[in-house]
C-alpha cells in the first residue's frame, strides 16, 4: 500500500488550488499580454507617438492572480494607474488600453479627456479613476455598500500602491468597510517605491498587511511574483466577502521593473545592483518557470501564445493609431448630465 | 396650508424622498439615533433603519467618498456634513471626484450625490461653526450649489437635489433652521435648481442675496421703504448654475446693484455677481456696483462685541442702501 501511494502522481500546485491546466495557461496569457501592452506603450512613447506612459511591469502577476476569482461581468473593479493586467482580465482589451494611450475619441475610459493610465469602463464595471492617489478607496467601499444594501451579490476589488496607504482616504476606507462588513477586497501592490520615496520613508512597518488588525479585518502579505499564491489569497478574500464576513486587506510584494512613468528616471535613485536584482522576481519569468516545471508550457506553446499576443497587439496598435482624436466641438459636453 | 419651520421642511423632504425611492439614503455623523445635531434627519432611523440612515465614523472625506461610490452603484445618497466648516477634509473627494466624474469618464459615470451642509454664522458659532463655503464649490464646473431661503424652497430644492443626476451642494443656513417659518404644502413638489426669484419688487435699486443675508436684506428693504427708497430684493437660491437673466432684468429696471453676502469679501460669491453686472449691464448702471460682505478676517470671533462687529445686520445693509440710493 505504502509503495503504491508514493507512486501516485502528486497533484500540481494549481490543481490543489482548483485551477485547471487551461486556467493557468490563460492566466499566463494575461500576464504576457499585459507585459506586451506595457512594452508597446513605452516603444510608442519613445517613438513620439504617445505623450506619456505610466504602467505596471512587475505587477502583472499579482494583478492576474488577484482578479482571477472575480466574476468578470457581475463584480466591480476600482483600479489605479498600474492596473493594466487587472483591467485586461476584467474585460478591457489591448485596443481599449491603446485608445487611451493615443487619447482617441473612442477611448472607453475617458474619450481622450484624461492622461493615459486612468482606466474606467462601464460595460465591464471598472469605475473611472482620477490622479489624486487614494481617492478611489472610499469609492470601492461605497460600491460595496450599495451591493450589500441592494443584495446584488457583487464583490468589489480596489487597488493602490503602498505610497497611497499613507493617505487618510485609505485608512478611512478600511475602517468604514470593516464597520459595515462591506464585500470589498483591498489590494495594495507594494513595490517599495512611491516614485522615488522608498518604503522605509513611507511607513515604519515592514508590511502593510499588519495594519489590517487595527481595523478588524484579516490582512495577508503575499509574494507578488508568485501568481498562484496571489490567486490563493484573493480566492480566500473573495469567499470571505461572499459569505458576508466583510473586507480583507491583501498586500502583494512586487518589484517595479521600470521607472515610475515616462517622466521618471529610476537610475537617479536606485542602484544598478538593486535594479538588476529586481528582475529575478519578474512574475512573467517565475510563472513561466512554474508552467515549464509542470510541463504545461513548452517552447512551442509559449511561442504560440506570444504569436497570438503580437497579432492582437499589432491589430490594436494599428486600430488605435488610425482612430480619430476627439472633436473640440465636444470638449464642453458632459460637465453635467445631458438629455439624449 | 401649514406654516412650518425651515428645519421641518428639510426633514419632510427627507421622509418623502426616502418613502418615494428605497435607493435614497442619508449618511453622516449623528444622523441616525440622534436625528442629526440640528434634527434634520429626525425620525428617519426609526422608520427606515440603520442601513439607510447611516451613522458614519467621524471622517468627512470618506463620508463624501463612500457616497460617490454608492452613487456609482445605483444609490442616491445624501451625505450630511455636521457643519459646513467640517467639509474641508472632503474637498478633494467633492472637487476632484464628484464634480469631475461625469466629465472625465465622458459621460460613462455620473455622481448623483447631495452634499448637505449647515453653513453661516449664528450667535456663538465662532470661527469653526459658522463658515460660508459657497464660493469654493460654486467655482467648480460639474457642481451645483443651492442655498434656499424659504421653507418651501428648502423642501422643494432638496427634493430636486435628490433627483438630480449630478452632485449638488445643499446649503442650509443654520440661523434659519428655527427662526424662518413659511407655508409648505404637504406632499410632493420640487423647486427647480437654477432659477432665482424676486422676493420683493422695487424700483430704485436691486439687492442680491441668499440665505440669512436675504432675511436681513428683506428687513432692511422694509425700513428703506419708509425712508422713501424702493429696494428690489432678489433671492439667488441657486448659486450654481446662476440665473443671470433674473439678475440682469432686475438691474436693467433699477439701475443700481447691491450684493450682500456673509462670506468675507475678497473672491467671495458676490464678486461673480458684480462681474456679471459690470460686463452685461454696464450701460444700465447709474452707480457703481456695491458689495457688502463680511470683513476679511479668518472667521467670526466668539466674544459678543467681536461677533457684532463681524455680523452684517439690517443696519449695515440700510447704510449701504442709503449710500447706493444717494448716487
Amino acid at each position: 500500500m505504502a509503495v503504491r501511494e508514493t507512486r501516485a502522481k502528486a497533484p500540481a500546485r494549481h490543481e490543489v488550488l482548483g485551477l485547471t491546466d487551461q486556467d493557468v495557461l490563460d492566466m499566463y496569457y494575461y500576464v504576457a499580454l499585459a507585459r506586451a501592452v506595457d512594452d508597446r506603450m513605452w516603444v510608442l512613447q519613445r517613438a513620439g507617438k504617445a505623450m506619456f506612459v505610466i504602467s505596471g511591469p512587475g505587477h502583472e502577476g499579482c494583478q492576474v492572480g488577484a482578479m482571477w476569482p472575480m466574476d468578470k461581468k457581475r463584480d466591480w473593479f476600482v483600479p489605479f494607474y498600474r492596473s493594466i493586467a487587472a483591467c485586461l482580465v476584467k474585460g478591457m482589451s489591448a485596443r481599449d488600453i491603446l485608445l487611451g494611450l493615443f487619447a482617441r475619441a473612442e477611448d472607453p475610459s475617458s474619450g481622450g479627456r484624461q492622461m493615459p493610465g486612468h482606466y474606467g469602463h462601464p460595460r465591464v464595471k471598472i469605475l473611472s479613476t482620477s490622479s489624486p492617489v487614494g481617492t478611489q478607496y472610499p469609492h470601492a467601499v461605497g460600491i460595496a455598500y450599495a451591493s450589500k444594501l441592494r443584495k446584488t451579490g457583487e464583490i468589489t476589488m480596489v487597488a493602490i500602491g503602498e505610497g497611497g496607504t499613507s493617505q487618510g482616504d485609505w485608512h478611512e476606507s478600511l475602517n468604514f468597510a470593516a464597520v459595515h462588513k462591506c464585500p470589498v477586497i483591498f489590494v495594495v501592490e507594494n513595490n517599495a517605491y512611491a516614485i522615488s520615496v522608498p518604503l522605509k520613508l513611507q511607513m515604519a512597518v515592514d508590511s502593510v498587511a499588519t495594519r489590517a488588525a487595527g481595523y478588524g479585518m484579516p490582512g495577508v502579505s503575499v509574494d507578488g511574483s508568485d501568481v498562484l499564491a496571489c490567486y490563493e489569497a484573493s480566492k480566500t478574500a473573495y469567499a470571505r466577502a461572499k459569505r458576508g464576513d466583510g473586507p480583507t486587506l491583501i498586500e502583494f510584494k512586487v518589484e517595479r521593473l521600470g521607472s515610475h512613468s515616462s517622466d521618471d528616471q529610476q537610475d537617479r535613485y536606485r542602484s544598478k545592483e538593486e535594479i538588476e536584482a529586481s528582475k529575478k522576481r519578474d512574475p512573467l519569468l517565475t510563472f513561466r518557470f512554474y508552467l515549464e516545471s509542470v510541463r504545461l508550457l513548452t517552447e512551442e506553446t509559449r511561442k504560440d501564445i506570444e504569436g497570438r499576443i503580437k497579432r492582437e497587439l499589432d491589430e490594436a496598435t494599428d486600430y488605435a493609431d488610425a482612430s480619430p482624436p476627439p472633436d473640440p466641438e465636444t470638449a464642453a459636453r458632459y460637465v453635467y448630465w445631458e438629455p439624449d | 396650508m401649514a406654516e412650518i419651520r425651515y428645519i421641518d421642511a428639510i426633514n419632510q423632504a427627507h421622509h418623502e424622498e426616502f418613502a418615494r425611492d428605497d435607493r435614497v439614503l442619508v449618511m453622516g455623523e449623528d444622523v441616525g439615533r440622534k436625528g442629526g445635531v440640528f434634527g434634520a434627519t429626525m425620525g428617519l432611523y426609526e422608520k427606515f433603519g440603520p442601513e439607510r440612515v447611516i451613522d458614519t465614523p467621524l471622517a468627512e472625506s470618506s463620508i463624501a467618498g463612500v457616497a460617490i461610490g454608492m452613487a456609482a452603484n445605483g444609490l442616491f445618497p445624501i451625505a450630511e456634513f455636521q457643519f459646513a466648516d467640517f467639509i474641508h477634509p472632503a474637498f478633494n473627494q467633492i472637487v476632484s471626484e464628484a464634480a469631475r466624474m461625469r466629465y472625465r469618464s465622458n459621460n460613462a459615470f455620473g455622481c448623483p450625490v447631495v452634499f448637505r451642509a449647515p453653513w453661516g454664522g449664528s450667535h456663538g458659532t465662532a470661527l469653526y461653526h459658522s463658515q460660508s463655503i459657497e464660493a469654493f464649490y460654486a467655482h467648480v464646473p460639474g457642481m451645483k450649489v443651492v442655498a434656499p431661503y424659504t421653507p418651501y424652497d428648502a423642501k422643494g430644492l432638496l427634493k430636486a437635489a435628490v433627483r438630480d443626476p449630478d452632485p449638488v451642494l445643499f446649503l442650509e443656513h443654520k440661523r434659519m433652521y428655527r427662526t424662518v417659518r413659511g407655508e409648505v404644502p404637504e406632499g410632493d413638489f420640487t423647486v427647480p435648481i437654477g432659477p432665482a426669484t424676486v422676493r420683493r419688487e422695487g424700483t430704485d435699486l436691486s439687492i442680491f442675496a441668499y440665505g440669512w443675508m436675504l432675511h436681513e436684506s428683506l428687513g432692511a428693504a422694509e425700513t428703506a421703504a419708509k425712508e422713501g427708497v424702493s429696494a428690489e430684493v432678489v433671492d439667488l437660491r441657486t448659486l450654481k448654475p446662476l440665473d443671470t437673466e433674473t439678475i440682469l432684468n432686475s438691474v436693467r429696471k433699477t439701475n443700481r446693484a447691491l450684493i450682500v453676502y456673509e462670506d468675507n469679501e475678497f473672491c467671495g460669491y458676490g464678486a461673480e455677481v458684480a462681474a456679471l453686472i459690470a460686463e452685461e449691464a454696464f450701460a444700465d448702471l447709474d452707480a457703481p456696483v456695491i458689495r457688502l460682505a463680511a470683513p476679511d478676517v479668518p472667521g467670526i470671533p466668539f466674544a459678543k462685541p467681536l461677533e457684532e462687529w463681524f455680523f452684517i445686520d439690517q443696519e449695515k445693509i440700510l447704510e449701504a442702501i442709503r449710500r447706493l440710493a444717494a448716487h
